[in-house]
């Protein structure tokens, strides 16, 4: 019966969408004034009903209740129990599921506690957020059903895929989907601000938290992919430009830009029209990477959940809901009316030429992206790889690196280069010591070389913010952009240096045999055979000896799973402080040799270090924003009550 | 000044619709690429013409490097143009593999590569390339009427190009390079 109840449920919140939209329309339109009081309460009981439907399949997959076919095809009696779990989300029925979930809660949460705008267009955004939901909605029961029954029940499921049963990756979609769902709302906002035309500080004030939530948890989604990809695959590198990768990056790009325009909509009510276009933008992105994700329409590495059927749909939502956005966003942009000026030099101009150049950048990777779709609609079938995304992608960040050490020292409105190069010759001293370190060293190449040089820089300038200034008084949100930028700088560092300097060895040994890589000496000691719940696997037991340190053992593995039948390699980090050693062991060669490989990265681990601290920096803004917003809240509240009692 | 504010107004107003028409065009592209049925039997200008003159250096040191000498062999080979980078490239190893234990000669020309990744690309995908040439700035790639990664040549025993197949070498491509191989042998 359970799963019947997660199948009503999702009827109803369904239904209760359709209701939110067209009482949030009718409302806004001026007819029926009566609807208007219902969307607040229809959109929270809406997402009452979706938790409730996303729970039940929660259970369904802890009972593995091989009854229901979705959790049949995707899990096993077998899979240690937090697997079963994620293994809820791990597929696309449950994937989507979780998507409107997410969705109906946000809406829920709006619906709850945003007071500042105004009702009109708070209405238009609860009916523009019904809107999005109800295409999903309709995937999901018109062909994507997670709580279809099997009959005759199955005696044993089908397992997941080993690759994706790792504890990163069955937090890794879901960190993702809250991203795109943040962004999904800053969307209904920027719908409802374009039908009502009032976009101003009241509308980005709304949609900051959200774009920030949003943004928050799309860094955090891309650093632990980029790590489940550098120990998951056994490749060792930690980018790849591959696909799937560009379609978590971009909806950042555009989230970035967003958060920095709607931070200068905010507090100066400048950039009306760029800030509403970049709210469709952004996730007008997320529905594109999930397209070409889900399509399977280009080739990757990450080939799942891959169904061109399924792809045609996510086009058809595509071309409704960001079609639909940028007509009207073409019918009113013209008639919102001009935000503030300011001058050429000031802190409005740092971030606009920050949004210019975060676009470009985005420009160049969707087009890198699609490209290989453009020739082969002309029949020929080519991969854009590193020696496009690199150098091109360099021309356009470096630069926004500089407008990045100078932006946030400079005022707003209007400001002099010259107030701000006193402080600014530390990062130019900081970035001088780096150049001449790096070439006593030398071996970096030009990328890296310019890369690390600048990364010493914006570590010196990203702080400077806080100087002359009382530390204990300075806002949260000011230490969280603080913290953001550093975090930029340590990951470009770590980039850097582990391009310039890393080493490679690639041996065939006997057990007893040593090797060097870098400073490491490892020694193979055994190789013997262990079982998982649902693999076996032969497990190398190395020692591993930094120079003349103590001996580390470390114990890669060649994983064979059984359902479905697939060999994985587990690959062993041994983690130090300025760099990671990196083992994988390979097949059997001839004589009892052992295929290792091996290698030393240098300061690779400030890569995803970098990568948390940007994602910190965004939650102290978050926190100091939203703990402001709720302060503001309650003075408003006490002001209303002490009018009242005057009265 | 006010004439020239309307200008700008005009042009503003364009620029607002200039979003949806690059997302028409973004449409009608994926929805081209979903529908439309694959074809890659492409005639090539390059064939029937012989190999430009070039000599490339060796990209790894387990491998010579590749001159257009070595195709004045009397029999026709395979000449893959690949890269470590490109993942199609990793997807057709496989098939070049099962072609070369057939006995086909296949060399490589590693487009924009570095050793390290090579050896990297080669132990993981195993590697049936009897030469690899490194081309670093993709001349012998442009002079030989390829655009991508991957690209594979049939050349004959006379170093003139006979077939050129563009994108990854499938298994069911296979048995169309089977039989240009062997018009190529004749």
């Amino acid at each position: 019966m359970i799963a019947e109840l997660g199948l009503a449920a999702l009827w109803l919140a369904a239904a209760l969408a359709v209701l939110q939209l067209v009482a949030g329309a009718t409302a806004v339109a001026g007819k029926g004034k009566g609807l208007s009081g219902v969307v607040r309460p229809v959109a929270v009981v809406q997402g009452l009903f979706i938790l409730l439907s996303f729970l039940v399949l929660i259970v369904l997959f802890a009972r593995t209740d091989l009854s229901v076919k979705l959790v049949a095809l995707s899990s096993h009696s077998a899979k240690p129990f937090i697997f079963k779990i994620a293994g809820a989300w791990g597929n696309h029925e449950g994937s989507m599921l979780l998507w409107v979930m997410v969705m109906g809660l946000a809406g829920a949460f709006v619906a709850l506690f945003e007071r500042r705008l105004p009702e009109r267009t708070m209405l238009a955004t609860l009916a523009g957020q019904a809107f999005v939901s109800l295409g999903f909605y309709a995937f999901l029961l018109a062909s994507s059903n997670p709580f279809e029954r099997l009959n005759p029940a199955a005696v044993e499921g089908n397992g997941l895929n080993p690759l994706l049963q790792d504890i990163g990756l069955a937090f890794h979609p879901p960190t993702l989907y809250l991203g795109y769902v943040g962004l999904s709302v800053a969307f209904s906002f920027a719908i409802g601000a374009l039908v009502t035309r009032e976009v101003g500080p009241a509308f980005a004030k709304a949609m900051r938290p959200w774009v920030l939530g949003a943004w928050i948890f799309l860094t955090i989604g891309i650093t632990a992919g980029s790590y489940w990809a550098y120990y998951e695959l056994g490749w060792g590198g930690w980018w790849f430009w591959d696909p799937v990768e560009n379609a978590s990056l971009m909806p950042w790009l555009a989230a970035t830009a967003l958060l920095h325009s709607a931070s200068v909509l905010a507090s100066r009510d400048a950039l009306r029209t760029w800030t509403v276009m970049l709210g469709v933008v952004a996730f007008s992105m997320s529905m594109v990477g999930t397209f070409l994700v889900r399509s399977g329409i280009l080739t990757s590495v990450h080939a799942f959940a891959v169904d061109p059927e399924r792809g045609t749909f996510i086009l058809v939502l595509l071309a409704i809901y960001i079609g639909g956005a940028l007509t009207l966003f073409g019918l009113r942009a013209t008639t919102v009316a001009e935000g503030k000026q300011f001058n050429t030099v000031s802190r409005e101009s740092a971030l606009v030429i920050n949004n210019v150049l975060l676009s470009a950048i985005l420009a160049i990777v969707l087009f890198g992206t699609l490209y290989p779709l453009v020739t082969e609609a002309f029949d020929t079938k080519v991969s854009v790889g590193p020696p496009y995304f690199n150098p091109v992608g360099a021309i356009f960040f470096f630069p926004m690196l500089l407008v990045l050490m100078v932006g946030p020292l400079l005022r707003w409105r209007t400001d002099s280069l010259g107030r701000v190069s006193k402080p600014l010759i530390f990062a130019g001293l900081a970035v001088l010591a780096a150049m001449i370190a790096l070439l006593i060293k030398g071996g970096a190449g030009l990328l890296p070389f310019i890369g690390m040089a600048l990364a010493a820089g914006l570590a010196i300038a990203s702080v400077l913010p806080l100087r002359g200034r009382n530390l204990r008084r300075t806002p949260l949100a000011t230490w969280g952009m603080v913290v953001a930028h550093l975090g930029v700088a340590v990951t470009l560092f770590g980039m850097g240096c582990e391009t310039a300097y890393k080493v490679e060895k690639l041996e065939a040994v006997k057990v007893g045999e040593s090797t060097q890589v870098g400073p490491w000496q490892v020694t193979l000691k055994a190789v013997s055979p262990v079982a998982g719940p649902n693999w076996t696997a032969l497990e190398a037991a190395m020692g591993a000896r930094y120079g003349d340190g103590p001996e580390y053992t470390i114990t890669p593995q060649s994983r064979n799973f059984w359902t479905p039948p697939q060999q994985t390699a587990e690959s062993a980090l041994l983690t130090r402080w300025n760099g990671q050693l990196y083992a994988v062991i390979g097949g059997e060669a001839d004589g009892g040799r052992w295929q290792l490989r091996l290698w030393w990265k240098p300061f690779v681990t400030l890569i995803w270090l970098g990568g948390l601290l940007i994602a910190l920096g965004g939650t102290l803004a978050l926190v100091g924003r939203v703990a402001s917003d709720i302060r503001r809240g309650i003075a408003r509240v006490k002001i209303a009550e002490r009018k009242e009692g005057m009265a | 000044m006010s004439g020239d504010a309307a200008t700008r107004q005009k042009r503003s107003r364009w620029a607002l619709w200039l979003p949806l028409g690059l997302f028409a065009a973004f449409l009608l592209l994926v929805f081209y690429g979903l529908v439309r049925p694959a074809n890659r039997d492409i005639e090539s200008a390059m064939v029937g013409k012989p190999l430009p003159e070039f000599a490339l250096p060796q990209a790894v040191p387990e491998r010579e490097g590749l001159s257009k000498a070595d195709f004045a062999t009397g029999e026709p080979s395979l000449l893959n143009i690949f890269a470590s980078w490109c993942i199609p490239c990793a997807i057709e190893a496989p098939q070049l593999e099962q072609l070369r234990q057939e006995g086909v000669t296949v060399n490589g020309i590693a487009i924009r590569d570095r050793t390290e990744d090579l050896n990297g690309f080669l132990e993981r995908n195993g590697n049936p390339f009897e030469r690899i040439g490194a081309d670093n700035v993709s001349a012998v790639q442009l002079g030989i009427g390829s655009s991508g990664v991957p690209e594979t040549f049939v050349i004959d025993g006379q170093g003139v190009i006979r077939y050129q197949h563009i994108g990854m070498v499938r298994d069911a491509d296979l048995p169309l390079i089977r039989s240009k191989l062997m018009e190529a042998g004749q």
